[in-house]
């Protein structure tokens, strides 16, 4: 019997999420035994006319990782829609647009001034700045087109499952693989990760005292935070309760506070909402003036509560009014 | 008659790319470009940022090689906060630093590059690949390969957290200590490193260097590149990955220029082409002088074969022999032959394993001492690290409140963006003959860029958005008449 297909691909990337895939290990030998990799281009040689040239359907699963925010990234996105029977968004740019979704809170006009401008060791005397379509020397030569934001995969393409984390770790890897190869795949749609908060495995909850009450917000590098105290507990912004679990604390694990890459809970659209009620509830200020102050010691809100879902959350994207 | 050949994407590399190839009349290469398709806008989108998370942020950057970005934003910090790090925390940084430095040479070596010689630049592709190797060279090889990359990053995750995104690192120190019980593990996953790196220099040899079609191959004037070289030195001239000067040698190999890299604007200009999203690097003093190689170039390169050619010796003992070996074969110093990168990239990760070793042995390491609270912010900082790939430098500017007011990047792969785009060219030039060219020669064309080991999420880290077009209007002479913009 014919081994099933798998393409590993990755759009607007970092590569992480790749590197994930090699987290496998010796695993990783055992699943390319019992399989036919026939696309992973930062390990393997297929260029995108084998893809083109494929049946629909013809590939079994697809993991692509990455963000959409040009237009190759668009194409190659539906044409592995096209040719894979099943789609994982694979990692939090996939899954929620990641952490360059920060730069739909920009304007194309703001980055592209100071890239090919204004930054101090710019030199740009003839005014260059990269076009879809150049003339160089009689030759013609094409970019793809950048979008004036990021899209996470499913607006582009139907998605079939989703595995996040910045990058999802190796055991979650092997479980989604497995999951496919075996045939014991949850319903179409599935977040391939606990349903609770982060908080609930934290080996810090034990600490957390049944009413947590801070009359002041500490940023990390102020303090030498406790390695056993619940970060909120000491005043240190940490998204665990609005964050689903299944990284295995290991941010927590380095004495550092969570910044959600594995996305809002089952059944939270916005994880940023989620978070401002819950940081509401635990703020130990009376008067105008303490609330006034402490919600300034909330230094950078989108930031800490977007960091990598900006495209998926109800923000969006900046409007520029005209 | 094509005139035209596109390789895309480029593979066997991080990051997004393709390769156009343009044939005249007899078959012949007129001209080949290299593109890097993709950008994202770091430097804006981190605008407004509290500086403590950029360390978090920038490894998103490239998670290939997520902890220089992670180290170069800390020592930014260091900087903007007027604070050295302790000493514990210098070292716990720097075990991290070179357990990256070893992960990563030996998986762009083993995984990335090595199908080209295990198998043959001309095998066939659905072959040429980690799996391909594995099957030649046998399962205990590659275990070996996997096991040294999983010890490496378990000292990672262990110091900084996800080895592919480290979200570890503050302003004068570190998050988290190393105890007595971590000591040992360490120093054996430091030794096994040794003796791995050790065995890869082997491997390499056998491989590569007694093969005389390869060992032509490497000394062949079509992978060869007569640029300038930089890199950091102590104030031995030694290598160092963490920290030093910048150190620039002409392609005579003589010191062309000494300076810290707070001055990095008045050395490093950032130009401009419009068919890549890249910008292309060069020494700002010369001034551009185009795509061209040779004496009257602007062009320098850095990575690790640069980083050999500009110290005069290695930090460690068994790192410093194979240095030796590696110019004696070579023929001198500098050594301008790019497939030459991954013979040093091997000298590189032996010497991360023996100062590895050394500071597995440090008493300091396993102090509780992780934290220097003495901060005091300035408007300014900039961190500079030797990131596996090059040169890597981080430039932040603050508010009071301690928000990024501006910052700007320059990636180790955009010093060797414009050497790539003339070593893809010569490669093209020697190897595409006609239009019905055999893949594996497109492959050797790959090979060009792929010794440099680039990381083109790194290198674009920026994002133009709109286009503006720029309309020149030439004469039948060729001669530049007139220029329209719309910006």
């Amino acid at each position: 019997m014919a081994k099933p297909k798998i393409a590993i691909c990755w759009l607007g990337s970092c590569g992480g999420c790749d590197e994930a895939v090699v987290d496998m290990n010796e695993v990783l030998l055992r699943v390319a035994a019992a399989v036919d990799i026939i696309l992973w281009p930062v390990a393997m040689d297929f260029k995108y006319d084998s893809l083109k040239g494929m049946k629909n359907g013809e590939i079994a699963l697809s993991l692509v990782n990455g963000h959409v925010r040009n237009s190759e990234q668009e194409e190659i996105a539906k044409l592995l829609r096209e040719k894979s029977q099943l789609i994982l968004a694979f990692g939090s740019c996939a899954c929620l647009g990641g952490t360059p979704g920060l730069a739909n809170l920009t304007t194309k006009e703001d980055i592209f001034s100071w890239v090919y401008r204004d930054a101090p060791t710019v030199v740009n005397p003839n005014g260059n700045y990269p076009q879809t379509t150049s003339n160089v020397n009689g030759k013609v030569l094409t970019l793809p087109e950048f979008y004036d934001r990021v899209y996470a995969l499913n607006d582009v393409i139907d998605v079939d499952y989703y595995l996040p984390g910045c990058p999802p770790p190796p055991y979650s890897v092997m479980y989604a693989v497995s999951a496919v190869l075996e045939d014991k795949l949850p319903p179409k749609g599935s977040i391939l990760a606990p349903h609770r908060a982060l908080c609930d495995s934290c080996k810090r909850n034990q600490s957390k005292p049944d009413k947590i009450s801070i009359k002041e917000i500490r940023r990390i590098h102020e303090v030498e935070a406790d390695p056993d105290t619940c970060f909120l507990a000491q005043g240190i912004i940490c998204l665990g309760p609005a964050t689903r679990d299944g990284c295995g604390e290991v941010c927590m694990s380095i004495n550092m506070p969570c910044r959600g890459c594995f996305g809002p809970v089952e059944g939270v659209e916005d994880s940023g909402a989620k978070f401002i009620s819950a940081m509401a509830s635990i703020l130990d200020a009376e008067s105008d003036e303490e609330v006034a102050t402490v919600v300034n010691q909330f230094v950078d809100p989108v930031g800490y509560l977007y960091r990598f879902s900006v495209p998926a959350s109800m923000l969006q994207k900046k409007r520029v009014e005209k | 008659m094509s005139k035209r050949i596109t390789i895309n994407p480029i593979t066997r590399l991080e990051g997004h790319g393709k390769i156009e190839i343009f044939l005249d009349d007899k078959g012949n290469v007129e001209d080949a470009y290299w593109q890097v398709v993709e950008l994202r806008g770091f430097e804006v989108f981190c605008l407004g940022r509290p500086v403590e998370e950029l360390p978090r942020i920038m490894p998103n950057i490239c998670g290939v090689c997520p902890t220089p970005h992670n180290m170069a934003s800390v020592k930014a910090l260091d900087d903007l906060y007027g604070v050295e790090p302790t000493p514990t925390a210098k070292l716990i940084r720097q075990l991290h630093y070179n357990a990256f430095i070893i992960e990563d040479h030996l998986l762009h070596f083993y995984i990335l590059s090595s199908p080209d010689f295990v198998l043959g630049p001309t095998s066939d592709p659905a072959q040429r690949n980690i799996l391909g190797v594995v099957q030649k060279v046998g399962l205990e090889i590659g275990g070996k390969v996997i096991e040294a990359r999983k010890r490496c990053r378990e000292i990672i995750r262990h110091i900084a957290s996800k080895p592919a995104h480290p979200e570890g690192g503050l302003p004068g120190g570190v998050s988290t200590r190393i105890t007595e019980e971590d000591r040992k593990w360490i120093r054996e996953t430091a030794d096994f490193c040794v003796e791995f790196c050790q065995f890869s220099l082997e491997f390499f040899k056998q491989v590569v260097l007694d093969n005389k079609e390869y060992l032509d191959i490497v000394l062949s004037d079509a992978y060869k590149l007569n640029t300038y070289y930089m890199g950091l030195v102590d104030e031995n001239n030694r290598l160092n990955f963490y920290e030093g000067k910048c150190r620039v040698v002409n392609p005579k190999g003589e010191e062309y220029a000494l300076f810290d890299y707070h001055d990095y604007v008045d050395h490093i200009g950032e130009w401009v082409e419009p068919w890549t999203y890249v910008k292309l690097t060069y020494l700002r003093k010369i001034g551009w002088r185009g795509l061209n190689e040779g004496e009257a170039t602007s062009l320098y390169r850095v990575g690790p074969l640069a980083r050999l050619n500009v110290a005069d010796s290695m930090l460690t003992p068994l790192a410093q022999r194979e240095y030796e070996t590696m110019f004696d074969i070579l023929g001198g110093k500098p050594s301008h032959h790019t497939l030459a990168y991954h013979w040093a990239r091997l000298i590189e990760a032996f010497q991360a394993a023996e100062h590895m070793q050394r500071i597995a042995n440090d008493p300091l390491l396993t102090s509780k001492d992780i934290r220097n609270m003495d901060l005091k912010l300035d408007k300014v900082g900039i961190g500079c690290v030797e990131a596996a790939r090059g040169t890597l430098i981080h430039h932040y500017e603050a508010d009071a409140e301690g928000k990024a007011t501006k910052v700007n990047l320059i990636v180790a792969t955009q010093h060797n963006a414009a050497p790539i785009c003339l070593s893809v060219k010569k490669a093209a030039r020697e190897f595409v003959k006609g239009p019905q060219v055999k893949e594996g020669f497109l492959n050797m064309v790959e090979m060009a860029f792929r010794a440099y080991d680039p990381c083109l999420a790194c290198a674009t880290h920026a994002l133009p958005g709109q286009m503006p077009l720029t309309v020149n209007i030439r004469d039948h002479r060729g001669d530049l008449i007139r220029t329209l913009q719309r910006l």
